[in-house]
């Protein structure tokens, strides 16, 4: 109770959470809204929006129903957010607690690793491993989460560090529990806040990327994206404008809820942190 | 001495990172599905056996491993980045052609985002919680949210489309024979869209990073101390403030500018600037892949240079960053 109301005292967070629901609404109704493919011609090209209510936001360059295109890429964009957000939890985490409980030697060696991939340019990088393993949703997912686990691993570390020091992690060496028992027991439930936190504004990058990197032909070709349906309408912004507008709005949108969401979760995870810095 | 120790240190990590890349390249090429040869020559079908069995002689693709992967690093640090079968030139000779027009574009799009974005913040740290500090704040955190490319295209719509006062794509107007400053001026008019449009969401990041620091410092003693000493507000923000929350600031924007680079991508996309950005492009939807990870090389390269230089400086300005 106490966490929802320091939640709701963040007025961006509510706004946040409302708009996020929204978006999670549409994307699960998308097949009932638009029973049919997005990808399936339904009517004239370049029908502006707005004219036809059948077709609310108009149709693209071969006549598909944009408004159609936005729904079923709200599932794609959510879905590979999420998955690749876990995917970099996933390799982030076990770096991260595994320099900072061990120290010494392995921290030295996981940290250069770590430093290597923040050098390195993560876009870049993102669209290099896709071009090479062909666009798919699993290559695109797995980009994604090689980019941007290093921020984790950093925190991880961190937190670690300091509650490797606390009485009841020594208490639990002393017991005689083994090494991994006392990282996933003891340690990491305590480091937990600032991870959900920290996840919750990965989702938001991670949906950044993923449409940038369909803007650039590298999406998934079986699946409609929003990043894709920016693409494809470039080159016609002068005739259709609504073709790159729409979809825009939908990726800032949804962005912009996640972002709002992980910093009142920073607050009401945090309270000590947030006080301090207002 | 110790400065000197301290820079060869530097190299020598850096060389070490720029190793690294290579190996991951390397790697990326042979763990591709198909052929190597067929990828190195960007034919996925693989149609021409002949060609495809001169290629893998020429590249020792029939050696081990370990004797391939020597030769490729040996290669590259002979500056012999591959052949572009497409553009039928050396990869480094692509890459250097377009190296230009990006550096002038990245460098641009940071020395705006750098500054607008420490005004920004600076300005919202000192009306904290007031109305200039919501607005501020609430503008940092859509552009926060906006892709790269979308706010690009709709700058075009906007300034190039609709009120036309901006060339809407190129690096200068094509076959206009304008020589010196007439040349630099219509060059210039074709960089604002381009630079601003990158340096947007750089400069939503470091206006919230200049915030936040400042708001940090303003915590901490000696500027109560100097509150104590009645000293003026415009003093303190200023000359306690301001410039113990910058060096920060700007150490971190430096380690940073390589996201610049990346964003390149995208920017020299929409815009048609001849960079090495729109050159990844290029090669992406030819299968060019010993361009792409040649520029992949080289903006990594590129990183790892600036965050040298950035490191080097910061030590000399500031002795409490010196590490080791």
């Amino acid at each position: 109770m106490d966490f929802w109301r320091r939640f709701a005292s963040n007025r961006g967070g509510v706004i946040g959470l409302v708009l996020l629901v929204i978006i999670v609404a549409v994307a699960a109704t998308a097949p009932l809204l638009f029973p049919n493919n997005p990808w399936k011609m339904v009517s004239r090209p370049f029908l502006p929006p707005f004219e036809n209510m059948k077709f609310i936001l108009g149709t693209d360059t071969v006549g598909r129903d944009v408004a159609a295109g936005l729904a079923h890429g709200a599932r794609v964009s959510l879905l590979v957010g999420l998955v690749s957000t876990v995917a970099a939890l996933l390799i982030g985490i076990p770096m991260g607690a595994l320099a900072g409980y061990f120290g010494g030697r392995v921290d030295d060696a996981l940290m250069r690793i770590t430093e290597f991939f923040q050098t390195v340019p993560s876009f870049a990088l993102a669209i290099v491993i896709v071009a090479i393993f062909q666009p798919s949703v699993v290559s695109i997912t797995l980009a994604i989460g090689i980019v941007s686990w290093p921020p984790v691993a950093r925190l991880v570390r961190g937190e670690v560090m300091s509650l490797r020091k606390r009485e009841y992690v020594e208490a639990a060496i002393l017991q005689g529990l083994s090494a991994p028992s006392i990282i996933l027991r003891q340690v990491l439930p305590n480091a937990i806040s600032p991870i959900i936190v920290m996840a919750s504004l990965m989702v938001a990058s991670a949906i950044l990327l993923e449409s940038s990197l369909s803007f650039l032909g590298l999406g998934d070709p079986n699946l409609m994206s929003w990043g894709y349906m920016i693409g494809a309408a470039r080159t016609v912004i002068r005739q259709a404008w609504w073709l790159s507008f729409f979809p825009g709005v939908a990726i800032v949108l949804t962005v912009l809820a996640l972002n709002l969401i992980g910093e009142s979760l920073n607050d009401a995870l945090n309270p000590r942190l947030s006080r301090r810095r207002s | 001495m110790k400065i000197l120790t301290r820079i060869v240190g530097r190299l020598v990590k850096a060389a070490v990172v720029l190793l690294a890349i290579l190996v991951l390249n390397f790697l990326l090429i042979h763990a591709a599905p198909g052929d190597p040869a067929a990828v190195m020559a960007g034919e996925a079908g693989a149609t021409d056996e002949m060609f495809l069995a001169q290629l893998r002689e020429k590249f020792g693709l029939d050696q081990p491993l370990h004797v391939q992967l020597w030769k490729y690093i040996s290669d590259v640090a002979r500056l012999d980045l591959g052949y572009s079968y497409r553009q039928q030139m050396p990869v480094l000779d692509l890459i250097l052609d377009r190296l230009p027009a990006t550096l002038l574009l990245t460098g641009t799009a940071f020395a705006v985002s750098l500054v607008f974005g420490v005004l920004a913040g600076v300005l919202a740290a000192s009306r904290v919680g007031k109305w200039s500090d919501t607005l501020i704040s609430s503008v940092a955190l859509l552009f926060y949210a906006t892709p790269l490319f979308w706010a690009a295209l709709m700058g075009v719509l906007l300034f190039s489309v609709t009120l036309g006062w901006l060339p809407p794509f190129g690096y200068e107007t094509v076959g206009s024979g304008f020589t010196g400053w007439r040349r630099a001026l219509d060059i210039a008019e074709h960089l604002v869209l381009p630079a601003l449009s990158l340096g947007l969401f750089f400069t939503a990041v470091y206006s919230r990073m200049t915030r936040a620091s400042m708001l940090e410092v303003s915590q901490m003693d000696f500027v109560k101390t100097a509150r104590a000493k009645g000293l003026s507000p415009a003093v303190i923000e200023r000359r306690h403030i301001l410039r113990n929350a910058l060096l920060p600031i700007v150490t971190l924007a430096g380690l940073q500018a390589g996201q610049l680079v990346g964003g390149a991508v995208l920017t020299e996309t929409v815009f048609a600037w001849p960079g090495i950005g729109r050159l990844m492009f290029e090669a992406l939807t030819q299968r060019d892949y010993n361009v792409l990870l040649g520029v992949f090389f080289v903006s990594a390269a590129m990183v790892i240079l600036f965050n040298l230089i950035t490191d080097l400086v910061y030590g000399i300005v500031d002795p409490r960053i010196r590490v080791q």
